[in-house]
């Protein structure tokens, strides 16, 4: 398992290979990858991405240890970024793999659900305008963490 | 005790993180006693429901003990992901 909390970029395609690389008894992996989206209206020239330095690489940790022990899954990979971030840059992603798909699968959707609401990061968007707007929380993804 | 603030709570008491001499024996007890110092906590701690707290980098809830706690942190709640 690794995880990493980072200020730079890191690619898609060298991470997802070295996962598979390191995995080669896996029958499946599964990739998701969270990239900094337009404002609805437009305008969004950055993404402040706060964190809490003392609590993240622990929090994380145990979000993906308890995929291990949930799912039967071999290895999970957890990227999560911070800092000031363009529109089209990733953010995050992570990795899971397994025997088979339905952990696989599961899993990095029981990563990414923990991952919004119980990581501490803090999401502004910085507008053309230069309007600044924390990014609330919204109740589905707390409540996406009921069916765990 | 080391309080912390993270986003907007940091923007609003205007320091990311102070050093607090409290005899507060609970997380709520230590709100109250911010709130009675200036406009801009209690502002910050204007709505609880709004609010997460961390004792010892560990998510807590604002019943919670602060005995033996060394550090606090208040903040919105997370948008990771």
């Amino acid at each position: 398992m690794r995880v990493s909390v980072q200020g730079e970029r890191f690619e898609l395609g060298l991470e997802a290979e070295a996962f598979a690389q390191a995995n080669t008894s896996a029958g499946a992996i599964v990739t998701f990858t969270g990239i900094v989206r337009q404002a609805d209206q437009g305008g969004l020239v950055a993404m402040e991405i706060e964190h809490y330095p003392g609590m993240t690489r622990k929090a994380l940790t145990e979000i993906a240890q308890t995929a291990l022990e949930r799912w039967s899954l071999g290895d999970a990979l957890v990227i999560h970024r911070y800092g000031r971030l363009a529109p089209g840059e990733l953010i995050m992603m992570v990795a899971t793999a397994a025997r088979h798909r339905k952990d696989a699968f599961e899993a990095a959707e029981y990563l990414m659900d923990y991952l919004k609401s119980r990581a501490p990061f803090w999401k502004k968007e910085v507008l053309a305008d230069g309007a600044e707007n924390w990014v609330a929380s919204k109740a589905e993804d707390e409540d996406a963490l009921s069916r765990w | 005790m080391e309080v912390l603030y993270f986003a907007w709570v940091r923007e609003r008491i205007g320091v990311p993180r102070e050093w607090v001499e409290t005899s507060a024996t609970t997380v709520a007890a230590l709100v109250e006693e911010l709130r009675a110092r200036e406009d801009r906590y209690a502002a910050a701690f204007a709505d609880l429901s709004a609010l997460r707290v961390a004792l010892d980098q560990e998510l807590s809830d604002f019943d919670a003990s602060l005995d033996g706690v060394r550090e606090v942190a208040f903040f919105p709640p997370m948008t990771g992901g």
